[in-house]
Order: C-alpha cells, then sequence, then structure tokens
C-alpha cells in the first residue's frame, strides 16, 4: 500500500505521465458531471417539493451549498498543494495549485451570488455582514490574492512559492467559515447538512442536493485537469515530447 | 413533476425571478470555466506551432 502511494506520488510528478493520463482520465469526470448537474438540477428545479417555509426560492439551495462547499475544498486542496510544492519543491504541485485558484474563485463567487439573491425574498436583504457572509467574502478575497501572488513575482518559482504561502496562512478561515454559523448565530442558517448526524433535510430533497455536489466535484475535477494539462504544455513547451506533440497537432 | 404547468414551474410562486438569475448566473460563470482552458490550449498550440515553423526557417536559411 505504501510503495503503491510513494509509485504513484512520484508519477504525478511527472508532467508528462500526467499529461498523458489525464486524457484518458478527463472524459471519465466530465461526462458523470454533466449527467450528475443535468440531473440535479432538473430534479431540484422541478420535481422536488416547495420548502414550506421558503417556497421555491429555496430551489437555490441546489447550486448554493454545492458551490460554498467546492469553494471551501477547492481552497484547501490548493493550500495542500502549495504544501507540496513549497516542502518537495514538487512543480506539478505549483502548477496544480495555480490551476485550482480561478476554479474556487468562480465557485465562490456562485456561493456569494446565489446567497445574496436567495437573502432578498428570504431575510429581506441582500447583503448582512453576518459571520457566515463576512468570512465567505474574505475567502473570495484570499483567492483573489493567491492568483495575483502567483503571477506577480520576478521568477515563477517566487510567485508560486509567495501564492503557495499566502494560501496556508489563509487556511486558518476555513474552519472560521465553517463555525461561523454556530459561533456567531446572526442570520445565516446552521448546516443543513451534516456528516455525523442525520440530515434535517427530506429524503426528496437531499438526494438531488447530494446528487449536485457529486456534480459540482466531478466537474472541479475535470476543470483542473484541462488547466493544469495546458500548464503542462506551457512550461514543458522547449521539451522534445511537447514538441512533437505540437508538430503532430499542426499536421492535423 | 411538482409543478401543474410550465407558466407556474417559470413563476415558481413568485420567486421565478430570485431562482432562475441563480441559476442563469451559475450557468455563466461555469461555461466560461469550461471555455477558459479550451481557448488557452488553443492558442498555446497555435503560437507553439508558429515558433516551431520560424525555427525550421531559421535553421534552413543557416
Amino acid at each position: 500500500m505504501w510503495e503503491a502511494l510513494k509509485r504513484l506520488y512520484h508519477r504525478m510528478g511527472s508532467p508528462k505521465w500526467f499529461y498523458e493520463i489525464s486524457a484518458r482520465w478527463l472524459p471519465w469526470f466530465a461526462i458523470p458531471a454533466a449527467l450528475c448537474m443535468i440531473v440535479g438540477t432538473v430534479w431540484g428545479l422541478a420535481f422536488a417539493p416547495a420548502d414550506y417555509q421558503q417556497g421555491n426560492s429555496f430551489r437555490i439551495i441546489y447550486i448554493h451549498v454545492p458551490a460554498a462547499i467546492l469553494a471551501q475544498s477547492a481552497y484547501a486542496m490548493m493550500a495542500i498543494a502549495g504544501a507540496i510544492f513549497l516542502i518537495w519543491r514538487m512543480k506539478m504541485a505549483a502548477w496544480v495549485a495555480a490551476s485550482i485558484a480561478p476554479i474556487g474563485a468562480s465557485f465562490c463567487f456562485i456561493a456569494l451570488m446565489t446567497g445574496a439573491i436567495w437573502g432578498k425574498p428570504t431575510w429581506g436583504t441582500w447583503w448582512v455582514w453576518d459571520a457566515r457572509l463576512t468570512s465567505m467574502l474574505l475567502l473570495l478575497f484570499l483567492y483573489f490574492g493567491v492568483m495575483a501572488l502567483q503571477k506577480a513575482m520576478d521568477t515563477e518559482d517566487t510567485a508560486a512559492k509567495a501564492g503557495a504561502i499566502l494560501s496556508l496562512v489563509g487556511l486558518v478561515n476555513i474552519p472560521i467559515i465553517k463555525y461561523s454559523v454556530e459561533w456567531w448565530n446572526t442570520l445565516h442558517q446552521p448546516a443543513t447538512l451534516k456528516l455525523t448526524e442525520e440530515s434535517t433535510m427530506a429524503m426528496d430533497m437531499l438526494i438531488p442536493l447530494l446528487i449536485m455536489i457529486v456534480g459540482f466535484y466531478l466537474l472541479f475535477a475535470t476543470l483542473i485537469f484541462m488547466r493544469t494539462r495546458n500548464q503542462v504544455l506551457w512550461h514543458e513547451r522547449k521539451k522534445n515530447w511537447v514538441k512533437k506533440l505540437i508538430q503532430a497537432q499542426a499536421e492535423r | 413533476m411538482f409543478f401543474d404547468s410550465f407558466a407556474e414551474f417559470l413563476a415558481m410562486g413568485k420567486h421565478g425571478f430570485y431562482v432562475w438569475l441563480c441559476y442563469g448566473i451559475t450557468a455563466l460563470v461555469i461555461i466560461a470555466n469550461i471555455l477558459a482552458p479550451i481557448r488557452q490550449r488553443k492558442k498555446l498550440i497555435e503560437q507553439q506551432t508558429r515558433l516551431q515553423r520560424r525555427e525550421k526557417k531559421n535553421a534552413s536559411e543557416a
């Protein structure tokens, strides 16, 4: 087991190996992602029952919650990739971190926007400086900061290092987001989904939500592959295998 | 189907504006996220192809 993991780790460090294997993996993530998101959306919008308090506006949950979950786990993954780059100097990890940043920021933006739009009919206001909302806004700014640093410095290596360090520092915000609804119980409702307890949601509302979450994760994986493949091509453009690949593409 | 008619489905019981605005924005952001790496890849390959041609030309002239 340990040996297999070690072998996988060393392979992941090889850009060429990643480029080749990801081409085969891509459809296995992209197609189920599309299926899950279509089924989840249709189910959530047209078939799930309305909420007895919020009516039909509750259907926003099917994008709001998956986007918010993903914005946070994407951030954690970006920080872990940054740490791997800092500790073991694995270049692939820096490229993955650079791929994650704009995708995570997009999901964070979706979570904030849909939250604001949902807030209007539910709370009567687009925005309040509630702890959950504020810490999510901070997450968006952390994403922007990391993206700026990843591009800013003189050399790519220092830029990647700076981005990794900020993403690790910003990691303290993740538990703050999670517990904000319990520590400061102001406006945002507590979590609907819990790993350790039974959910408070009815089954016919919950199943489409779970399908959407799976769909968002699969989409996220697909997007990381697409972006990291470009990173590999760019950084390895002077290597022979990429030159041959470009040549083959041009001849087609 | 939860709704009795398509019109009711669109109206979402007075919440149509909020629900459809959310789904619309999300769809746009996701599509942009899919298109961005596709375009980036195309540009990268075109640029590298041009570079290779130029290098070949230079090599044959020298």
